[in-house]
């Protein structure tokens, strides 16, 4: 009990700070790939930037627009950053360490239908978006909060379906042993068009670009937060960051072995991915730009979910008549 | 206009992301700007100068001809006749006194080409702010150089 308490302060603790610390590198980065020099002020090389966001973020005015649905428009930052944080309850990263002779298992939890669980933690994130955007007595929030439910509803069921691939080339829904089942081949190699749907799908369920219809500023303000500010407005960043970690990991788990890799060194591999899937979001959203609406819909609808389920049936025959 | 191919385009996107990840590593346009500074073309434009000659004496000989061709009416001049025991420029009259706006002023360097003495120069500072409206008109005394070729113009240069 006492274990598993001290691992998940640990691991919020971390994710908060990558969190933070991934809004610098992003910025960085994009500047970078537009020629940019981006952040290079705050501390030497900029890299206290993120503690200078933050502590402006907590000195905000708390304001808070005319005819808000109070306890929701308090509750959806809460939501948006707890679904997300949520989802790395489950993953593994790492296999059994022993500390001082103590044997550690490098997850929080070991649930037996865990890819269920890690789905309904996603599809609640939507309730983040969507009262977020009702609640605040907006129309550009509404606008952005419907279209955050759309995309991410509509990008749910090809994101399950992909995972659905998975659980039947392991035989199981635990995600240690998924991971545990990647020890030789990773299943990106035996499931190809299952991890391409995932990695699109994810970018939807994230709310990033190309698919960050519900906070497009161009067209609605900031979308679903336009109308909060100081900490609120920085809990539905962290919820962001922290949510494309998640998906990463979820990624990893499934699709890229996991915590495997050369020599088996535990965090160390689980790391590396990561950091390359953060570099892949990044790099994609200062690339492609924002997808219509209509299009968005009719690319999840048309093509992600076909295609997903061709793959579900190709990948069952292989596994249950071909061997 | 016949639809690209469903191939070409998700080609066209992989194409896209080559170019930004080749751009990750040039060199960045901008610079950081207070350290590091870029180095200006020798004739671009920036605040003014009253030249002199070798000899101390100003170039300027009151003549007005910049402050008519200024399109933004920027500059005033207030002509005197010089004193002939102890002139201030070559010719017979001098400006006593001298102010440009540079809150009006575009920087487009007519008063240069009209100035019949080249006394009137545009420099190649730019770093031109400050806090007043008052002390961004600039006097006769801010505008002279202090000493023939302050300015970077060669003081016994004719025109």
């Amino acid at each position: 009990m006492i274990e598993v308490l001290i691992k998940g302060i640990i691991v919020v603790a971390i994710l908060m700070g990558a969190a933070a610390y991934m809004t610098f590198c992003e910025r960085v980065l994009m500047a970078r790939m537009q020629l940019r020099l981006g952040p290079n002020r705050v501390g030497p090389l900029g890299l206290l930037q993120p503690i200078a966001d933050g502590l402006k973020l907590l000195c905000k005015e708390s304001f808070q627009p005319v005819g808000v649905e109070n306890f929701t428009y308090w509750l959806a930052p809460g939501i948006s950053l707890f679904t997300a944080l949520a989802a790395f309850v489950l993953i593994p990263i790492g296999g059994t360490v022993y500390i001082w002779g103590h044997p550690v298992n490098l997850y929080i939890a070991d649930v037996n239908a865990g890819i269920l669980f890690l789905l309904a933690f996603s599809s609640l994130a939507v309730y983040g978006v969507v009262l977020a955007g009702w609640a605040s007595n907006n129309r550009y929030s509404l606008l952005g909060g419907l279209r955050g439910t759309a995309q991410m509803i509509s990008y749910e069921i090809p994101m399950g379906i992909s995972l659905l691939t998975v659980v039947l080339s392991a035989g199981t829904l635990s995600l240690p042993e998924i991971v545990d089942a990647q020890r030789d081949h990773w299943f990106v190699w035996t499931n190809p068009v299952g991890f391409i749907v995932y990695v699109i799908t994810a970018f939807a369920e994230t709310n990033r670009a190309p698919f960050d219809m519900p906070e497009a500023e161009q067209e609605l303000v900031g979308g679903y937060h336009t109308e909060y500010g100081g900490m609120k407005f920085a809990m539905f960043f962290l919820a962001e960051y922290v949510n494309i970690l998640a998906v990463s990991a979820i990624a990893i788990t499934l699709f890229l072995g996991g915590w495997h890799g050369p020599g088996d060194i535990p965090v160390l591999w689980f790391c590396v991915k990561i950091i390359a899937f953060v570099f892949f979001f990044i790099w994609v959203r200062s690339t492609l730009p924002r997808l219509r609406y209509d299009q968005l819909m009719s690319f999840g609808w048309k093509v992600l979910i076909p295609v997903a389920t061709i793959n579900l049936i190709v990948t069952a025959y292989f596994i249950l008549v071909a061997p | 206009m016949k639809k690209k191919s469903a191939i070409s385009q998700v080609l066209s996107m992989l194409g896209g992301l080559l170019i930004v990840l080749k751009y990750t590593f040039k060199k960045p346009a901008t610079i950081r700007y207070p350290e590091e500074r870029r180095k200006l073309p020798a004739r671009s434009r920036g605040r003014h100068y009253l030249t002199k000659w070798a000899d101390g004496k100003e170039r300027c000989v009151g003549c007005e001809l910049c402050a008519i061709v200024c399109p933004s009416q920027a500059i005033y001049v207030k002509p005197a006749a010089n004193d002939p025991e102890d002139p201030h420029s070559h010719g017979e009259r001098y400006a006593s006194d001298f102010q440009i706006n540079m809150l009006r002023c575009i920087y487009c360097g007519y008063c240069e080409e009209a100035c019949p003495t080249g006394a009137i120069i545009l420099s190649n500072e730019f770093e031109l702010s400050g806090y007043t409206r008052e002390s961004l008109i600039f006097t006769k005394e801010t505008l002279t150089e202090k000493n023939p070729g302050d300015s970077g113009r060669d003081p016994t240069r004719e025109i």
